[in-house]
């Protein structure tokens, strides 16, 4: 049984990596063409990554997007989860599925959501419209993780410290806000990345002006194949490995994910 | 040779030692208690029988086969696990027809199972209901019925009663041991209550924190003659006095020597040794009294709890506590002064 | 501690911010899209804000009909095959040991930062001829020549459960990790093979999750924008690809936000329909 399960885990694995390698493998191309396996090795995609206007450009939008998304994410999430688990009445549940309403959704519908408002609103076009589109799209995220943090914490533990004379400021302060910090880490973490890589929000609200990293990728493909676009995806990558493994090697990976018995 | 063999058996977890060099030999028919301390291995032990874990080394046998590799859905043993494990998607007849639903059993078989099982457990009519609808004596009466469906060979239980409350589990002991006494079956219940294990069993393994077995026998030999000074504080309570063999039948105890019933042939005189005896073997008098095995001191406590009192004293720097029903109660308070007898034949030595 | 009432207006503080956030900034959007749909198309700009229902009257075309069966279809396979990958992949993960799981996870989460075009763009080189696995197959002798799988409907396939893989193991990660390890094991004590008890334990007591990871699975494939672009024919491209081209590249917003708002009400009815079928089944109560 053992032997099958490793076979299927290994098959898996590959189907997961294939892309991975490509991308790799595509980035490392020393010809500006989009071939694989590689002719050639070369990291000048990635200098010119790092150093072109035309891609540091849209790094630094996709960047100061993403920061000020799962800010902002966060800051509507928290109070809103927190105020679920204080006080479960009806209509901090329905505020709650309306938070969760705008990832479920298939991201098209939100999108032409936020294109009708932006342009209604007069605002089409700009950042700002951006970055608040990417929060309310990606709530859910920290919504998600806040809300598996606040079960986690036994209520009996909020009681003592009321018992010693701590209001409900101060309990928030000292033994709620620390025990829920590393779920806020989780979920702004979560929104940072899948904000870099959102194409189509991003697109629709403000596309023709603001560029970000996928929507210049994907101009990219249609108008001019270059490798930088694959390098772009690996740092992506790479950078989203190393907050999660930073994570996991710091922080109570499974804890965070929602495993509830420790490992034995 | 019949029954269950274990054959020098250790079980590891990577670096952490779970059980070593056990050999045992169960006979069939027999009700059984892995008993000890949390993280003694007695679990382990368990489910090394069962097949859910292979032995790091050694070998099992039933009934002289070897079956430490044959596979846990192959053994044919009913296992009641701490948590009970009942299937929260299947109603209760469900629950313990499952097993006859994987051999392929008929379905009118596997219906009037069932009701005699939960007639054997004491809950007729209840093959429909969900489990979630269960009390806890309910659904470990559930889990029950479920081991014995294909009448298995073993009837393992690991701390079955733990998540009852006081009153229920000192009925469910009965009831488990009048079950098995019935049914013949050999069963083994892990528990770390050793008035669980006395209850209940004919044969009790005590395990150490060390991870191995320390003594085999039934309950009340090993309640009389603990084999060491681990048996004989974690079965019931008792006395234990250092000191050392001044002679063959005598100990030395601070200055007073004791005259003692038996003597290990192998033990050297001038040895140390742990004097043990049991509280109710104590008998306490007023006063300070002279004699062979009496030794004088002053009551620091007692502890009337209406159907026994426990008197503790301090005798030249010991600390010794005694026992005895309301009848047979010394008039004495604290402060007082008293002597204890200790009478030779309720002394054992112990070596380590 | 019985969770008492809120009172008063600073009990309710955290709770008007975020209600504010996503009332202006969801419902209100939301809102102006449904309006928007009844709006008249302007040619060269966005809309006309005079009534005008013919956008839901235009709908019922049979083009239109193709493509909304055509990407339900295309979801729901996608996240079967998904859920089915997906259920005992999770499974075997949250058995490993901690060291383990923490490298899968992170792994998992880091293919996650993958976007839809990348993905696209990815599996289009694997599926080529000339750079393709199906080169591989020629090299074993399984194959006479390399062919190109893509564009081509397996390919999307592929793209599509390969994107939401990741969530699917993430979303069934809590509730597979915490399910009690006895209970397999019971099961074996029973008699059943590690493969039975897969099925009929482990399965049938995570019936209800099965069901809601599917849907959630379901819900997001519909999303799908970019993939059935790059890894499909033309015949393969599902209404979200329909909804922006009319949005952006014919200019006919009210049209689109009519699609869009028919899109979510089919998909809502065939969420409530599956829920609603799950729990009328005996045992899909019990959670």
């Amino acid at each position: 049984m053992t032997a099958l399960r490793n076979l299927f885990l290994g098959v898996v694995l590959c189907f997961l990596s294939a892309p991975l390698i490509v991308v790799g493998g595509v980035a490392l191309n020393s010809k500006k063409m989009l071939l694989f396996p590689p002719k050639g090795l070369s990291l000048r995609w990635y200098e010119e990554l790092f150093t072109a206007s035309e891609w540091l450009i849209p790094v630094k939008n996709s960047l100061v997007i993403a920061s000020g998304a799962s800010l902002i994410a966060l800051s509507v999430a928290l109070p809103l989860a927190y105020f679920l688990w204080r006080y479960r009445v009806f209509y901090a549940r329905l505020l709650f599925s309306l938070g969760m309403s705008p990832f479920i959704l298939p991201p098209v519908i939100t999108a032409l959501g936020f294109l009708s408002f932006w342009v209604m609103a007069g605002f089409y076009g700009r950042m700002f419209a951006t970055v608040i589109s990417h929060a309310i799209f990606f709530v859910t995220l920290p919504l998600v993780t806040l809300s598996l943090g606040f079960e986690s914490i036994d209520r009996e533990i909020v009681e003592a410290a009321e018992t010693m004379g701590a209001d409900n400021t101060a309990v928030f302060r000292t033994v709620i806000f620390p025990m829920v910090r590393p779920y806020m880490l989780s979920g702004a973490a979560f929104t940072f990345v899948l904000s870099l890589n959102e194409y189509i929000v991003a697109y629709m609200v403000a596309g023709f002006t603001v560029e970000t990293l996928p929507i210049k990728i994907f101009n990219s493909l249609r108008y001019g194949y270059t490798p930088v676009m694959a390098a772009v995806a690996v740092v992506f990558v790479l950078i989203a490995a190393l907050i999660f493994g930073l994570i996991g090697r710091f922080g109570d990976l499974p804890k965070l994910l929602g495993a509830i018995n420790p490992e034995e | 040779m019949s029954g269950l063999l274990f054959e020098n058996i250790s079980k590891h977890f990577g670096s952490v030692i779970a059980v070593q060099d056990v050999d045992l030999h169960l006979p069939h028919g027999r009700f059984v208690c892995f008993l000890g301390p949390s993280g003694c291995g007695k679990t382990t032990l368990l489910r090394l029988v069962a097949g859910l874990e292979p032995p790091s080394s050694g070998r099992i046998l039933l009934d002289g086969e070897d079956i430490t590799h044959t596979p846990a859905h192959k053994r044919n043993f009913g296992m009641v696990f701490q948590s009970l494990a009942l299937f929260p998607h299947l109603t209760v007849g469900e629950n313990i027809a499952y097993s006859l639903k994987i051999r392929g059993t008929e379905r009118t078989e596997q219906a009037r199972r069932t009701a005699e099982l939960l007639e054997l457990v004491q809950l007729p009519d209840m093959a429909d209901r969900h489990i979630a609808q269960l009390s806890g004596g309910q659904r470990q009466r559930v889990a029950i019925a479920r081991a014995l469906a294909v009448d298995p060979r073993l009837f393992l239980l690991d701390e079955p009663l733990s998540a009852l409350d006081a009153k229920l589990r000192e009925e469910m002991q009965v009831e488990l041991r009048m079950l098995q006494q019935r049914l013949g079956i050999t069963t083994i219940v892990v528990t770390h209550d050793q008035r669980e294990a006395m209850t209940m069993s004919d044969l009790v393994v005590v395990m150490g924190p060390d991870n191995r077995i320390h003594q085999v026998g039934p309950p009340l030999a090993i309640y009389r003659q603990p084999a060491d000074t681990f048996v004989a504080d974690f079965i019931g309570t008792s006395n234990l006095l250092p000191g050392t063999l001044s002679g063959r039948g005598e100990v030395s105890v601070r200055e007073t020597r004791l005259k003692i019933g038996e003597t290990p042939d192998d033990l050297a005189v001038g040895s140390q040794v742990s004097l043990s005896i049991r509280p109710e073997n104590i008998i306490v008098r007023p006063g300070a009294i002279q004699g062979p095995n009496q030794l004088q001191g002053k009551v620091s406590f007692v502890r009337d709890v209406g159907s026994n009192v426990e008197i503790y004293l301090e005798c030249q720097g010991l600390q010794l506590t005694s026992r005895s029903t309301p009848k047979g109660r010394p008039d004495l308070d604290q402060g007082d002064t008293a002597t204890a007898e200790l009478p030779p034949e309720a002394c054992v030595v112990l070596t380590s | 501690m019985s969770t008492p009432l809120p009172r008063g207006f600073k009990a309710h503080l955290p709770f008007f911010y975020p209600a504010l956030m996503l009332g202006i900034f969801f419902l209100v959007p939301f809102g102006t899209m449904v309006v928007i749909s009844f709006f008249q198309r302007q040619v060269g700009g966005f809309y006309n804000p005079v009534f005008d229902p013919s956008n839901y009257r235009n709908l019922f075309t049979p083009l239109f009909g193709r493509v909304l069966i055509f990407s339900l279809f295309l979801s729901a396979l996608s996240s079967a095959v998904c859920v089915g990958i997906g259920f005992p992949f999770t499974y075997f993960i949250t058995r490993l040991r901690r060291r383990a799981q923490v490298i899968w996870m992170v792994f998992l989460l880091a293919v996650l930062s993958l976007s839809e075009v990348i993905i696209g763009f990815a599996w289009s080189l694997l599926l080529s001829r000339t750079a393709g696995i199906t080169n591989i197959l020629v090299w074993l002798g399984l194959m006479e020549t390399a062919v190109s799988l893509v564009p081509g409907f397996g390919a999307l396939l592929m793209g599509m459960c390969y994107i939401a893989l990741p969530y699917t193991v993430l979303v069934l990660y809590p509730p597979l990790s915490r399910l009690d390890p006895h209970l397999p094991e019971a099961a074996r004590t029973l008699g059943a093979s590690p493969l039975k008890t897969f099925f009929t334990v482990i399965i049938g007591a995570l019936r209800n999750t099965l069901v809601a990871v599917f849907i959630m699975a379901f819900v997001f494939l519909l999303g799908a924008y970019l993939l059935p672009q790059i890894l499909g024919r033309p015949r393969h491209w599902t209404l979200s690809v329909l909804i922006t081209d009319q949005a952006l590249y014919q200019s006919n917003m009210p049209m689109a936000a009519a699609m869009a708002i028919f899109f979510m009400a089919v998909s809502l009815c065939l969420v409530g329909l599956t829920i609603y079928l799950g729990k009328s089944r005996p045992g899909g109560k019990a959670s």
